[in-house]
């Protein structure tokens, strides 16, 4: 095998792995100049020499190897499309703006889906009362899949109370998913009733108003659904209702919360 | 994020929604398709706006699919395009290798034949996308094997 070197090609006779090659001191580049070298070339013959000069420069490409490993991986891991990275693809793209996190940018994406679907039902039913069915039943199917999402990021504790569960579902639940958090207030002597009071509701900051013939169309009726679905999964029979709508021209938004007494009729029965 | 999941779980709901609401009436199949898609395009349209606010002007065709590949696709999905291909004729393929809304459903071709429904509705994102910075289009979307998926964009020339 020919090996190319700054005098020319030569012949390796043994190929040795790099891992035998520990020390230089055989080597003649290392320990003499040029003369010697090329006078041992003479005296001993080929052979000799070649194997002692590919060793040096073996060795001395093999730790330029290294050096060059070590400076590689030193830096940040690559991310695995490297592959694109080779194919240099030369991106320049414009900066994006700062407004446009991806924080915001995903709720915004559920805002305008949502709107669109609230905007696609309205085409569909001519009924408000079957629009708010529909996204009723909606939001429950969501709020079955939702709590266990829910559970599963906050890993709260058994509330013992309905007044905890409002509490956990105002500040724990309205923050995680919607950033906001709304107040909760008991409206029964019974403890039964709840409210939640939204000052400001995400779903619909980018409605202007509702049109004039959709009057009584509950446009966050998903949200009762939700928080519907919800609860029953977690064996809580509640009913859900919208009090008072921004968008109709009440002063705030108010979710109304009420606990129905299905838990206790089961007991009854287990201990019969 | 946990807004993720919201997003999630409504589209899966949306499209139920409307197919069970086709089934309860005439039974027209096509149009649950073209109506995700409608809304699909509403959103793109408006999520591209505010995207894009304050971005500087995209210097051509291709540039603007790279747009829609890389940030476009990272706000909406949290991951890039995987692949982008082009004939530099007006094709653009996007790959996705690992499409977020078809994670959860299957890993192979389980349940293809219900994939087509669960993609209209980015199809109508990256269309009303399009068309909100100035390209006309017309996007289809092809599954081979679950979760990954291909959307052609054809640009057309006015």
């Amino acid at each position: 095998m020919l090996h190319k070197t700054k005098q020319g090609l030569v012949h390796i006779e043994n190929r040795r792995s790099i891992s035998s090659i520990t020390e230089c001191s055989k080597c003649i580049s290392c320990k003499g100049g040029r003369e010697e070298r090329r006078e041992l070339w003479r005296r001993e013959g080929e052979n000799t020499v070649t194997e002692r000069r590919i060793c040096c420069s073996r060795k001395k490409r093999y730790k330029q190897a290294i050096k060059y490993f070590k400076r590689y991986t030193s830096n940040m891991s690559r991310p695995p499309g490297r592959k694109q990275d080779n194919h240099k693809i030369d991106w320049h793209l414009p900066t994006i703006s700062s407004s446009a996190s991806a924080h915001h940018m995903s709720r915004e994406l559920f805002v305008l889906t949502y709107g669109a679907l609230v905007a696609q039902l309205c085409k569909d039913y001519e009924k408000d009362e079957d629009v708010n069915t529909c996204l009723d039943r909606m939001g429950y199917g969501i709020g079955v899949r939702l709590i266990e999402d829910f559970l599963a990021r906050s890993a709260v504790k058994k509330c013992r109370s309905y007044s905890e569960t409002a509490e956990m579902i105002a500040q724990v639940a309205f923050k995680m998913y919607l950033g906001v958090t709304p107040s909760v207030s008991c409206t029964s002597a019974t403890g039964d009733e709840f409210s939640l009071i939204l000052d400001k509701n995400p779903l619909v900051d980018f409605v202007e108003e509702l049109p004039a013939e959709r009057a009584s169309l509950c446009y966050c009726n998903l949200l009762c659904g939700v928080i519907r679905g919800a609860l029953e999964m977690v064996h809580l029979a509640a009913e859900v209702t919208f009090l008072q709508d921004k968008l109709k021209g009440d002063a705030v938004t108010e979710i109304g919360i009420i606990f129905l007494r299905k838990t206790e009729d089961k007991k009854h029965k287990r201990n019969k | 994020m946990a807004d993720e999941a919201l997003f999630l779980l409504l589209h899966s709901e949306m499209v139920a929604g409307l197919y069970r609401a086709a089934e309860q009436g005439e039974g027209e199949n096509g149009r649950c398709i073209t109506k995700l898609e409608n809304m699909g395009f509403r959103v793109g349209q408006g999520l591209i706006e505010r995207f894009t606010k304050d971005t500087a002007r995209f210097k051509d065709e291709l540039d603007i699919m790279k747009f829609i590949c890389k940030d476009f696709w990272t706000t909406v999905f949290k991951k890039q395009i995987d692949n982008l291909r082009t004939n530099h004729q007006g094709i653009y393929v996007l790959q996705d290798n690992k499409f977020r809304l078809l994670t959860q459903m299957s890993a192979g071709k389980q349940y293809l034949e219900h994939a087509p429904k669960y993609l209209a509705f980015t199809c109508g994102l990256i269309r009303g996308g399009l068309s909100n910075l100035g390209i006309k289009s017309i996007v289809t979307a092809e599954v081979s094997t679950m979760p990954a998926c291909k959307f052609q964009v054809m640009i057309q020339k006015m």
